[in-house]
């Protein structure tokens, strides 16, 4: 039970640093910050490898797998994308 | 990766993997709050990222982790899938991009939850808490891969942008969210149980489907970050069900900036966030479409146009995303330059939620190389309509509509608009008399003032172009 306990500590407590950490943003950062939100939320490709490197049955596998690539399609594709929007800002900044 | 390090070094390495973890944390911690300010944001995506792939070798080193052909396959093709993706898809598209990603993201952490389950023989030994947590990351995770895509074909066209929606539809959502958690306490007492688990699997895939169904399209970008935020709690979830720090944290760390984020978004459009997921934007709009039939509109033409504003003092431009949609962007600049160069003052009016998402349009104006500072947000434009010769609305329609201010009745009374109905003269170019994302009427169309400049936007501009070139 201690271990729940401990975990359910830090979940609340990194809730609240969430809530602490967006504030303020302009709206021309609205789409990166919940893009880049967006691929972070794609931790659970740790999960994924957990699942799919062991050893636990063909469902198992399958289920892995699985996880992995959508897991991969959103950590991969999100920080790329995200990228890929704040380079234009970036690019405004250097022509000044 | 562990049975390649040599055994002193092994009796250290779940601390270590956890240190590691630690790290990555930090990682994620800094590069969310980078990416909040408009110098520093692009770092702080690449911190996250340098995050991630911190924790996703460090994980390889897990002891549990013995086979490597299915993770290597797996990683190969989402890697492949998702950066074909990220390159290929056209700026405009951006919305749906990111309802897409996310929802992948959530529907990993239930298959992750699912896999854990289906990992142990006799599920009936695991303890309450994991199978508690179980249930909730696949109804979470479940619910966020099947509404992200609805939401995806919706602003993508696929599926109608108006709300569908039927009597107690409402009833039906409310529910069903209570039986699955109903079940999902019956299924921690009997986890061998398949029909249950079926069951939750199901609903919670069709609670996705039938709780964003009956959302409009305009309120699409409020849906999509409410559900990044559930796909970061999915991911705390699988954590919990897999004793996972770094899943815990970074999944709560999403889970509560995005609502954080959702909020600040509801707040752009004047509602709140019950008020978005319960209550559609009504499509028939009582008193919002009296078809009078005296309803008059003044054309306008390219040439007309091109010396009106050649000769104005000061033109602002509220771009929507019809202009996206027409990729006239680069030709707004065009028209725009020239304008300058005649020593017209020229400014960018942007609605928060012009576009399909707040900050789209300021993407996409970028992409054309329009200078950031001649980009004003809705309050710094407002006070400058009355002083305005000209306003060019290139496919905006329901952020400059001045029902929002006028008709208690109207859907979208009560969200903040743009106030060009001040300025002097009004040039709406637009396709057809037809509505906007919110599906109801515009009256500024009518007004005296106002000129309607038909056709498409980029084709429309790129006569106004020409035309200033002949002045």
């Amino acid at each position: 039970m201690s271990a729940l306990i401990f975990s359910l500590f830090i979940f609340v407590l990194a809730c609240f640093i969430g809530f602490e950490l967006i504030s303020k943003v302009p709206p021309t950062l609205h789409t990166p910050l919940m893009s880049g939100a967006n691929a972070i939320s794609g931790i659970t490709i740790v999960g994924a490898l957990i699942i799919s490197g062991t050893d636990g049955g063909l469902i198992t596998q399958i289920l892995g797998i699985s996880a992995i690539i959508f897991a991969t399609i959103n950590v991969v594709g999100g920080f790329m994308v995200t990228d890929r929007m704040l380079e234009m800002f970036k690019k405004k900044e250097d022509d000044k | 990766m562990s049975q390649f390090l040599p055994e002193q070094i092994l009796a250290y390495l779940p601390d270590t993997i956890q240190l590691i973890y630690l790290v990555a944390t930090a990682f994620f911690i800094r590069g969310l709050k980078l990416l909040g300010s408009p110098a520093t944001a692009r770092k702080g995506n690449q911190l996250a990222a340098i995050g991630m792939l911190i924790g996703i070798v460090v994980t390889l080193f897990d002891r549990q982790i013995i086979s490597f052909e299915w993770i290597i396959a797996g990683v190969l093709v989402g890697c492949i899938i998702g950066a074909v993706l990220a390159k290929k898809v056209a700026m405009t598209a951006m919305p749906e991009l990111v309802a897409v990603f996310n929802g992948f993201g959530g529907g990993a952490s239930a298959l992750v939850a699912w896999g854990e389950l289906s990992k142990s023989s006799d599920p009936s030994l695991l303890d309450t808490t994991g199978l508690i947590t179980t249930g909730l990351s696949i109804f979470i995770g479940a619910l966020t891969l099947t509404g992200s895509f609805i939401a995806f074909g919706k602003l993508k066209g696929f599926i109608s942008g108006n709300a569908i929606t039927f009597p107690g539809l409402n009833v039906f959502n409310i529910g069903s969210m209570i039986s699955v958690l109903v079940l999902i306490g019956i299924f921690t007492f009997d986890p061998s149980n398949q029909t249950i688990f079926w069951v939750i699997l199901g609903l919670s895939l069709l609670i996705g489907i039938t709780s964003v169904i009956p959302i409009g399209g305009a309120d699409m970008p409020v849906v999509i970050s409410l559900l990044n935020s559930y796909s970061g709690i999915a991911a705390s979830m699988a954590g919990f069900v897999l004793s996972n720090n770094l899943l815990i944290v970074s999944g709560a760390l999403v889970g509560a900036a995005g609502l954080i984020l959702t909020q600040i978004m509801c707040k752009a459009m004047n509602r709140s966030l019950t008020n978005v997921i319960f209550g559609s934007f009504a499509v028939t709009g009582e008193g919002s479409n009296s078809n009078d039939g005296d309803k008059t509109v003044r054309e306008t033409s390219a040439d007309d146009l091109a010396i009106q504003i050649a000769y104005a003092s000061k033109v602002v431009i509220v771009p929507g995303y019809g202009l996206a949609v027409a990729q006239a962007q680069h030709i707004i600049k065009e028209v725009a330059t020239k304008l300058e160069e005649r020593g017209v003052q020229v400014k960018y009016g942007i609605h928060p939620v012009a576009g399909r998402m707040p900050g789209h349009m300021n993407v996409l104006l970028a992409e054309a190389d329009v200078p950031y500072d001649l980009l004003y947000d809705m309050d710094q434009i407002n006070p400058e309509f009355a002083t305005t010769d000209v306003v060019l609305i290139i496919g905006a329609n329901d952020v400059v509509n001045p029902m929002a201010k006028t008709s208690p009745a109207s859907p979208i009374y009560g969200m903040p608009i743009l106030n060009v109905d001040e300025a002097k003269r009004t040039v709406v170019f637009k396709r057809s008399l037809s509505f906007g994302y919110a599906g109801i009427d515009n009256p500024l169309f009518y007004e005296e003032k106002n000129q309607m400049f038909f056709g498409d936007a980029k084709k429309s501009l790129q006569a106004l172009n020409e035309a200033l070139n002949d002045i």
